[in-house]
C-alpha cells in the first residue's frame, strides 16, 4: 500500500453550506396506520454526494419518492434550491430494480428524460452519445434490455438518469441487484462520471461499505418509523481511489462508526418484523 | 477439467433444442396430412358416406376449377375485406378506449360495467338487429365483425396496461412524460404484447362472424358460398368454402405471429 495519505486528507464541507439544495422539515408520511417516515428535517448542500442507510423497512425509498414527486408528504415539507435554469429537469431518479424500458433500445432508454422534455434532436445525439460512451454502452446502442447482462441494465438506467442533466440525482439502491465485481466497477464509473459535473446526489443503499466509498455525508435512519439516527461526515478526498481507500484506517473506522449506529436499528426492524409475523 | 466439462455438457444440449425444434415443425405438418391421406383413403374404400364426406381430392379438384372460374377469389377477397375494415373499425377504438381505461381510474369505473354487461351477449344474436340497422349491404357485415373485435381487444388492452410494472409508470412520471407520451411510449408499448393477443382472439371471432352474416342476407362471400351450396345440397363446395376459412384462419394466424414478431421485437420468445 503506497501511501494512502494524500487521498485521505480530511476536506472540510462535510457539513451543509449556507444555500442548501435541499431542504428538509418535519417531513413525516404515514401510509394508514404506518408510519413510514417520521419527522425528518436535514439539508443537502449544493453538489453534495448524500447517502442514506438504514435497515429495511425505514423509510428510505418513501423520502427519495416524496423527494422525486412521486409521493406526497403527509405533513412538512421540502424545499429545493437549485440555480435557476429553465429547461434543466430538478431531479432524475434511479430506480431500485429493473426500470428501464424494456420495449426501447440503449439508446431510446437512455434518451427518454430528453424526448419528454422536447430537447432539440441533434443535443438528444451528443449527450445520449456522450453518456453511452462515458458508460461503455455505444456499442450496444441499437440493443433491447432483455439482450443485456443485468450490469449493463442498470448501467443504461444511470446512463438515462444522467444525461437527463438534472440539477439533482436521486438514486435508490442502484447497484443492489448487482454480484460484487459489477457493483465495484459501476460504482467507480458513477464516481467518474458524478466528478464531470458534481451534481448533488442523494443515494439510498443498503451496505455501509457503499455508503463511505461513494458519499461526502452519510445519514443512517432508524427502524420504523424512520428517523434520523446520525449523521456522518465522509472526510475522505475525492477522486477516491476504492482500492487504497478500502485498506485504509480512516476508512475503516467509518464503516466501523456508521455499522455500529446501524447494527441496533437492523436488529430492532428484524423484531418489528417478527413482531408482525411478517418475512423480514 | 471442470471447465472443459461444462463445455462439452452445453454443446449437445444447444443441438438437442434445433433437432426438437425441427421435430416438432415435421411433426405439425405431418398431423394434417396424415388426416387428409385417411379421409381420402376412407372416402377412396367406402367406409364413410361421400355424400356428407366428399374426399379430399373431389373437393380439391373443385376448388381448381372454382379458382380458374374466379368465382372462389370473389368470394373470398369479399369476406377478407369485410374481415379487415371490421378489424379496422372495432380494433382501433377497442384499443384506444382499453388504454385509456387502463390509465385512467374514472373512465375504467365508467366503461367496465358496460362492457361487462354486453360482453356476455353472442355477437351472432345481434345480427338480426344489425340488419334491421345496417340493411342487407356491407355495413351490416362489417359491423358484425367490428363487433367481435371489439371486446378481445379492449378488454386484453385494459388487462395488459393494468399488468404492466408500476415501476414503468413511474419512470414515466419522474422524466416528465406528459398524457400523451405516457400513452405512446409506456402504456401502449406495455400493454401490446397483451393487446396482440387481443387482436388475434378478436380476428378470430370475427371470422366466425363474418361466415354467419354473410349466409343471412348476402349475395357474396365465402359464408353466402357455403349457405348456397346448402341450399344446392352442394356439398363439395361447401367444403370448399369451409376449407377457404380454415385457410383464412391459418394464414391470419401465421401473418400475425410475424406481424407480433416485427412490431414486439423485444419480446423474449
Amino acid at each position: 500500500m503506497s501511501s494512502p495519505a494524500s487521498h485521505l486528507r480530511p476536506v472540510p464541507a462535510a457539513e451543509p453550506a449556507a444555500r442548501p439544495a435541499i431542504r428538509i422539515r418535519n417531513l413525516t408520511k404515514t401510509f394508514n396506520d404506518l408510519v413510514a417516515v417520521d419527522n425528518v428535517s436535514l439539508d443537502i448542500s449544493q453538489g453534495e454526494f448524500f447517502m442514506i442507510v438504514g435497515p429495511s423497512g425505514c423509510g428510505k425509498t418513501t423520502l427519495l419518492r416524496i423527494l422525486a414527486g412521486l409521493e406526497q408528504a403527509t405533513s412538512g415539507g421540502i424545499e429545493i434550491d437549485v440555480p435557476a435554469a429553465r429547461d434543466r429537469p430538478e431531479n432524475s431518479m434511479v430506480f431500485q430494480g429493473e426500470s428501464i424500458l424494456p420495449w426501447m433500445t440503449v439508446w431510446q432508454n437512455a434518451a427518454y428524460g430528453l424526448r419528454m422534455r422536447n430537447v432539440p434532436v441533434k443535443t438528444i445525439k451528443e449527450v445520449v452519445s456522450h453518456y453511452l460512451d462515458r458508460t461503455g454502452l455505444a456499442r450496444f446502442a441499437g440493443y433491447y434490455p432483455h439482450q443485456l447482462s443485468g450490469g449493463m441494465r442498470q448501467r443504461v438506467a444511470i446512463a438515462r438518469a444522467f444525461a437527463n442533466d438534472p440539477q439533482i440525482l436521486l438514486m435508490d439502491e442502484p447497484f443492489s441487484a448487482l454480484d460484487a465485481q459489477n457493483k465495484l466497477l459501476l460504482q467507480e464509473e458513477l464516481l467518474r462520471i458524478w466528478e464531470e459535473h458534481k451534481k448533488t446526489v442523494v443515494f439510498i443503499t443498503h451496505s455501509v461499505d457503499e455508503a463511505v466509498l461513494l458519499g461526502d455525508r452519510v445519514m443512517v435512519m432508524t427502524a420504523q418509523p424512520g428517523r434520523v439516527k446520525q449523521f456522518v461526515p465522509i472526510g475522505l478526498a475525492r477522486p477516491r481511489n476504492f482500492i487504497e481507500l478500502q485498506g485504509a484506517p480512516e476508512y475503516g473506522d467509518l464503516v466501523h462508526r456508521i455499522w455500529g449506529d446501524l447494527r441496533d436499528e437492523v436488529q430492532r426492524a428484524r423484531e418489528i418484523a417478527d413482531g408482525l409475523g411478517a418475512p423480514s | 477439467m471442470s471447465v472443459e466439462q461444462a463445455q462439452v455438457a452445453v454443446a449437445p444440449r444447444q443441438s438437442r433444442i434445433l433437432s426438437l425444434r425441427g421435430r416438432d415443425r415435421i411433426l405439425s405438418i405431418a398431423s394434417p396430412l396424415g388426416l387428409l391421406i385417411l379421409w381420402e383413403l376412407a372416402a377412396q374404400f367406402g367406409f364413410i358416406d361421400t355424400r356428407f364426406f366428399p374426399a379430399p381430392s373431389a373437393i380439391l379438384t373443385l376448388l381448381v376449377k372454382m379458382l380458374q372460374s374466379g368465382e372462389l377469389i370473389t368470394h373470398t377477397y369479399t369476406s377478407l375485406r369485410r374481415l379487415f375494415w371490421g378489424t379496422l373499425i372495432g380494433g382501433i377504438p377497442a384499443l384506444v378506449l382499453g388504454v385509456v381505461m387502463g390509465l385512467n381510474r374514472p373512465i375504467r369505473a365508467i366503461f367496465d360495467p358496460l362492457i361487462a354487461a354486453t360482453y356476455p351477449i353472442p355477437k351472432s344474436s345481434i345480427l338480426p338487429l344489425a340488419l334491421l340497422i345496417f340493411g342487407l349491404g356491407e355495413p351490416s357485415k362489417i359491423f358484425m365483425v367490428a363487433i367481435g373485435v371489439f371486446f378481445p381487444v379492449a378488454i386484453n388492452a385494459t388487462t395488459g396496461v393494468l399488468e404492466i410494472n408500476k415501476i414503468y409508470l413511474d419512470v414515466g412520471r419522474n422524466y416528465k412524460a406528459n398524457r400523451w407520451n405516457t400513452f405512446w411510449t409506456i402504456a401502449l408499448p406495455g400493454a401490446l404484447p397483451v393487446i396482440m393477443t387481443g387482436f388475434k382472439l378478436g380476428i378470430g371471432i370475427g371470422l366466425i362472424l363474418i361466415a354467419v352474416a354473410e349466409m343471412i342476407g348476402a349475395k357474396s362471400g365465402l359464408g353466402y358460398l357455403i349457405w348456397s351450396a346448402w341450399e344446392t345440397f352442394a356439398v363439395e363446395q361447401m367444403y370448399v368454402g369451409l376449407f377457404m376459412i380454415a385457410l383464412i384462419g391459418f394464414v391470419l394466424t401465421l401473418l400475425l405471429n410475424e406481424l407480433e414478431r416485427f412490431i414486439i421485437p423485444w419480446k423474449v420468445n
